[in-house]
């Protein structure tokens, strides 16, 4: 199986404060793997570090093999790390066509690369919407606006933080039933989540982290039927 | 009459000149958070190469071109060499762009002289138009249809192509226009040339009515600021909006009130700022 995404021993710090520890895992190809853990367990920072937000300070991170750790956003979007960041981040001020157009990447060697259409088909409401700007839009139409973005990149590999945060439950299964499709495409995909049930139901791998360490990497079966693992890593004290 | 008329022509003028400046120094801050203290050097360096290539070319827009394209080279180096290094660096950025325009400014005074340089007006734009008797100076009315076309061009450019978007969203969030691909780095550089060009431009052909003399990049860079605070950074109706009211103000206030010219200058700033900290047309959140 080809490896899409693999962290190993990633250390990440903001200034002095070190947040992620020897931090390893593999996203295999087509898969989706479930990045898991209580608030503050380092998520966002590990997402961060792959998108080059943050570089790591020690490890090393591959996309298809090729080390990515050491350049810039631009760079590893351009070699096809798509991003939709925790709180969505849309351009509120440009219009939800410009949102897509500006994210617009060619990628070789890509069977349906993703349009306006195709998005617009993903998210049926975006289609009278098109020309209102992004920042007057609702928090779920954010929501897919920021996903319909990151795919305008036709990305190789898509890190996806907290779709669901703060959604109302409808949409929750909206999104939801979006990742199952992009799933069923073949998207390869790293989904955090603070929605257990939506993450288990989607992935194939689990990492869970804790305090900036991975505490259990196995498969999403696996997490399912063990209860007390949940309890331990994810439940609220 | 005449009085009134050259005296709107003259704030008009200035207007456009403020706007060739302003909107340059509003997209760089707007984009880059860079306080761009050179911009008025990039003015009177660019009329000053303007003058030099008079003496070979008598063309006036010529010598314009000339003097924009050796901003945006000068400009694009400043960038690049000193500015980039210092990314993240705010009070780097400005104590080096306001060391560099004191290089600039004592570089001229040796190439140039000390005497003001006067820029010969076009021979075609010399004699005034003549509606029912009243006199309307032709260079001017030049003046401020190159502004307004160049505000429309700028429209153009930010609010209708991909490249503009880009930029846009680039002020937006930086950091996540980095994330979905756009190479923000070098849209700066343009961005940057661009605003370079453009204070280079209205160097020359602000030349006619202000000609060239040390101590005019010191004159005009308040002027740039306080448009571009008023109006509100980054927005390029505020600065075009702004360039406007800053010139009539300025014109008017200097030829009504010549003892209260900065009181009547700095009011209306201070007034808009206390009211509405982010400009008459900034985003709220900056
Ligand atoms: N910009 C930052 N500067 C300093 N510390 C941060 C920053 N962002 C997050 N942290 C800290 O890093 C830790 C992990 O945060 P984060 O990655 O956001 O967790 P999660 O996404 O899992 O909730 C937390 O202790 C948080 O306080
Ligand atoms: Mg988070």
């Amino acid at each position: 199986m080809t490896e899409a995404l693999s962290l190993s021993g990633i250390d990440a710090l903001y200034g002095e404060s070190h947040v992620l520890h020897q931090v390893s895992f593999n996203l295999n190809a087509g898969r989706v793997l479930a990045l898991l853990g209580r608030n503050g367990a380092g998520k966002t920072t590990c997402m961060s570090t792959i998108i080059g937000f943050l570089p790591p300070r020690a490890g090393e991170i591959r996309l298809f093999g090729e080390a990515i750790g050491k350049l810039s956003p631009e760079t590893i979007s351009r070699k096809g790390v798509g991003f939709v960041p925790q709180g969505r981040r849309i351009f509120p001020s440009l219009t939800v066509q410009e949102n897509l157009a500006v994210s617009r990447q060619k990628r070789k060697g890509v069977a349906m690369p993703w349009t306006l259409e195709r998005v617009i088909e993903l998210f049926p409401r975006m289609k009278n919407r098109l020309q209102q700007l992004a920042g007057s839009l609702s928090g779920g139409e954010q929501q897919m606006l920021a996903i319909g973005r990151a795919l305008m990149g036709n990305p190789r590999v898509l890190l996806m933080d907290e779709p669901s945060e703060g959604l109302a439950p409808l949409i929750v299964a909206e999104v939801g039933r979006t990742l199952l499709r992009l799933k069923q495409e073949g998207q390869s995909i790293v989904l955090v989540e603070q929605n257990i049930k939506l993450a288990l139901g989607l992935a194939d791998e689990v990492v869970i982290l804790n305090t900036g360490r991975v505490a259990f990497s196995g498969s999403a079966g696996q997490v399912r039927s063990d209860q007390a693992l949940i309890t331990q890593h994810l439940g609220v004290f | 009459m005449q009085y009134w008329i050259i005296q709107t022509l003259n704030s008009l003028a200035l207007g456009g000149l403020l706007f060739l400046l302003a909107a340059g120094f509003s997209l760089i801050f707007g984009l880059m958070r860079i306080a761009n203290l050179t911009h008025g050097s990039l003015y009177m360096l660019g009329a000053y190469v303007g003058i030099s290539v008079l003496k070979y070319v008598p063309n006036l827009w010529l010598a314009a071109i000339i003097g924009g394209l050796v901003m945006a080279l000068f400009g694009g180096l400043v960038e690049r060499l000193i500015l980039r290094p210092l990314a993240g660096n705010a009070l780097g950025q400005v104590l080096v762009t306001l060391g560099i325009s004191f290089i600039v400014a004592d570089l001229c005074l040796i190439v140039w002289g000390g005497d003001p340089i006067p820029v010969p007006t076009p021979p075609a734009l010399q004699q005034p138009i003549l509606v029912g008797g009243v006199a309307f100076p032709t260079y001017r009315l030049v003046v401020l249809a190159i502004a307004v076309a160049t505000a429309l061009a700028l429209y153009l450019l930010m609010d209708r192509t991909r490249i503009g978007a880009m930029i846009r969203a680039g002020v937006d969030d930086m950091q996540m226009a980095r994330a979905v691909g756009i190479p923000v780095s070098r849209l700066f550089t343009a961005v940057f040339c661009l605003g370079a060009a453009l204070a280079g431009a209205g160097g020359i052909i602000g030349g006619p009515i202000m000609s060239a003399y040390p101590g005019l990049d010191a004159d005009m860079l308040p002027l740039a600021l306080i448009v571009v605070m008023l109006g509100g950074v980054g927005s390029l109706l505020g600065a075009f909006v702004g360039s406007f009211l800053i010139g009539a103000i300025y014109t008017f206030g200097t030829a009504l009130l010549p003892d209260l010219a900065y009181v009547i200058l700095f009011l209306p700033m201070i007034v808009v700022i206390a009211f509405r900290p982010t400009g008459l047309f900034g985003r709220q959140s900056v």
